[in-house]
């Protein structure tokens, strides 16, 4: 065999076993869902039953694979969105409420400045005392907090609940509003403005990446400026996949019952 | 002690040591809430020359917090070797910075270093510094620790597993520790962020972890983060624990808000040396991160960097066998984007190392800050290459109880293989005796996580 020879079989069998390796990998990818490569599928459908965890999501050499890493994009997206925009005005109008804002001008600021999302100015002040209901046995209302997507998801089921459930127990509702720019503080704040026996806010939690739509209630027992955060009672995971909001606003109604009974929120409210 | 200078024409004059020190931050949100950052840029490095020109004692002299109100400035101070700060006290900031970066400054000149530190001369020179220095800096700040294994030799980077589930569910658990474990992770801590803080649910998880990590032989150690006395009440119970957990604060009015002190800690550690499962000496973890203080309104008037400093001044008392910051955990108020958590990551790694504590990073973000998983793979690199002994380990960087991202288990595996670093030894030979990797790498086997299910029998 000459050298030229030799050198053509070497590359001619190269040639052969690089598509073949290319054949399997081909086929491979031309399926759509290829099955993961583990040793036992059935045990991983089991475990992937017992957590919410992304596990099973494989690999492209160490790093995710596309599909994994979209997905994790794309809900990151989605949780941001709900922090960054507004709440949908149409519903807080259809629901009758009217709107206030915090000292925050802007959705930066109420992200950057939580001192300023839990006041008011004087202004704003006059006009929650003028719209609203003095005196209030329980007053509730709503705030964007970090999740405006919360509200827009919750607040139609669970504001008729909480209020129907109350009135149910023979307890006095004041003037429902809307609170933009709103920390959980601010509830103390508008106690004080309303001098309101309970109080309790709706309000919009941290979005987690499955999670955009969970609300939480904070309900204090003659909330002040400046009292101990575990003076508040809350009712978190409020949303379809957690406690669905009409369910909740019951629940919550209850809870407001034991309140008013005994007179303490929070801590010392007990289990 | 000269606190004014004049810059690009103009004088600045400051008040107190205090307040160069807050003004000579980089900039975070946090500092700006509390009312203490610089007005503008040029205010910021007026503040970084006269820290400069400042004295090494003068930051010593100048604690955040006063000696006779608080335990973390009184351990601190009072664990000083005087002989050794002799030789330190009259250098400048700026050239104690210069000293530290120079060639001729060995790993055991800084272990001498170290015995002269208080957290206010650690925090002040890191503000001068540029990123890369803090990196370059930490790589001659090697800390190792010893509980059931050693963690933190040169070129080893390590890995706690964090296989939270949102309802303690312990199959649940189980099925992320498995995936975990399949991708190389967990060489640092197999540790659990409990939903319930009760030390009956801490006890189940414990003993689920210990008979895990003796069934497969994995050489590692476990812990359940809930709060310390919890833990120490499933201790008592019986529960197999190899060390305790608590966030920790840099005051002690800070510490008390999170409802312990400097007993509860030695009684801790006392209840590990009778009842705990390690053999080594280090059996304390600690968590931290910037602006804690400032939450829970405890940082007299301090800056969240000099803060920060005293959380590592404190644990160090305690000889942790980890500490990490989380350090994007605690939202855009403090830290505001990821050029500020970037910043702060670094920070907080090369502080603990001067400081000399074990230092880990949870690179992490929540979903309400200017931040997303490309921002926190690079400050993982960073760290990677800065020598930090390890990082948090989550499926696919979703944590689903905490509610927030940090890195994935893949995260793991590509900063070693992309910085040529490696799991600790012990455990990269059961990884290899597992099949999961070879000469550094995942193999095929990887990412499998009923390798554990199937032969376990689940």
């Amino acid at each position: 065999m000459t050298h030229e020879e030799l050198v053509k079989r070497i590359t001619e069998e190269v040639v052969r076993q690089l598509l073949e390796k290319k054949g399997g990998q081909d086929s491979q990818l031309s399926a759509k869902h290829p099955p993961l490569p583990v040793e036992n599928p059935a045990a991983l459908e089991q475990m992937k039953r017992r957590t919410p965890a992304r596990i099973g999501v494989g690999r492209a050499g160490p790093r995710l694979r596309t599909e994994t890493l979209l997905k994790l994009r794309a809900d990151h997206a989605q949780a941001r969105d709900s922090v960054f925009r507004d709440v949908n005005e149409g519903l807080i109008k259809g629901l009758g409420l009217f709107t206030v804002k915090t000292l925050c001008q802007d959705r930066n600021e109420h992200l950057t400045r939580p001192d300023l999302g839990r006041r008011f100015s004087e202004e704003t002040a006059r006009e929650i005392k003028a719209k609203c209901t003095l005196n209030p046995q329980v007053q509730i209302y709503l705030s964007d907090g970090l999740s405006s997507q919360a509200i827009d998801a919750n607040a139609a089921d669970i504001l008729p609940a909480l209020t129907d459930g109350l009135q149910d127990l023979g307890i006095g509702v004041g003037t429902p509003f809307f609170v933009q720019y709103g920390r959980v503080g601010a509830m103390d704040a508008i106690s004080e403005l309303l001098n309101a026996e309970v109080t309790c806010v709706l309000i919009g939690e941290r979005p987690g990446l499955a999670t955009a739509n969970s609300m939480s209630a904070y309900i204090a027992y003659r909330a002040k400026v400046g009292m101990p955060e575990s003076n508040r009672t809350v009712v978190s995971n409020i949303h379809s996949g957690g406690i669905p909001a009409a369910e909740a606003g019951a629940h919550i109604a209850g809870l407001i019952k034991t309140i008013l009974e005994r007179k303490v929120s929070g801590v010392d409210l007990g289990a | 002690m000269n606190l004014s200078t004049t810059l690009l024409g103009r004088t600045y004059q400051f008040d107190s040591v205090k307040q160069v020190m807050a003004k000579a931050n980089e900039q975070k949100s946090g500092d700006v809430l509390a009312g203490l950052a610089a007005e503008n840029d040029t205010e910021r490095i007026a503040a970084k020359q006269v820290l400069a020109n400042l004295l090494m004692r003068d930051l010593r002299n100048a604690p955040a917090v006063d000696y006779e109100l608080d335990d973390v400035t009184r351990m601190d101070q009072d664990g000083v070797d005087e002989a050794v700060f002799a030789t330190i006290a009259n250098m400048t900031v700026g050239e104690f910075r210069e000293y530290l970066l120079d060639h001729r400054t060995t790993e055991e000149d800084i272990k001498r270093i170290r015995r002269a530190m208080t957290a206010e001369q650690v925090a002040g020179v890191a503000k001068l510094m540029s990123n890369m220095d803090l990196i370059y800096a930490a790589t001659k700040m090697r800390v190792q620790s010893t509980c059931n294994t050693t963690l933190g030799l040169p070129g080893t980077f390590s890995a706690r597993l964090q296989p939270n589930h949102p309802t303690d569910d312990v199959e649940g658990i189980t099925a992320s520790l498995f995936e975990g474990l399949s991708y190389g992770v967990g060489d640092c801590l197999i540790g659990l962020n409990p939903v319930n803080d009760s030390a009956a649910s801490c006890a189940e998880v414990l003993k689920r972890f210990d008979e895990v990590k003796n069934r497969w032989k994995i050489p590692t150690q476990q812990c359940v983060l809930a709060h310390i006395t919890t833990q120490m009440q499933a201790i008592r119970n019986g529960a197999p624990a190899d060390m305790i957990f608590q966030s920790i604060a840099g005051s002690q009015k800070g510490n008390e808000a999170f409802g312990f002190t400097t007993e509860t800690v030695k009684e801790a550690i006392a209840l590990l040396r009778e009842k705990g499962t390690s053999k080594g000496e280090n059996v304390m973890y600690f968590e931290t991160g910037q602006g804690s203080e400032l939450s829970s309104n405890a940082h007299y008037g301090a800056d969240q960097v000099t803060m920060e400093a005293r959380c590592y001044a404190y644990a160090k008392q305690f000889k942790p066998f980890i500490v990490n910051t989380v350090v994007g955990f605690i939202g855009p108020e403090y830290l505001y984007d990821s050029k500020q958590v970037t910043r702060a990551g670094l920070e907080d790694h090369f502080m603990a190392k001067l400081t000399g504590i074990p230092m880990g990073c949870d690179c992490c973000y929540t979903n309400h800050m200017m931040a997303d998983q490309n921002d926190i793979e690079n400050l993982t690199m960073l760290l990677g290459a800065a020598g930090c002994n390890y990082v948090i380990g989550v499926p696919a960087s979703d944590d689903v109880m905490l509610n927030y991202q940090s890195n994935a288990y893949h995260d793991i595996a590509t900063v070693r293989e992309t910085l040529g670093l490696r799991p600790i030894r012990a455990f990269e030979e059961w990884l290899e005796k597992m099949g999961i990797m070879e000469n550094g790498k995942l193999t095929s086997y990887a990412g499998d996580a009923t390798i554990f299910a199937g032969k376990a029998g689940l």
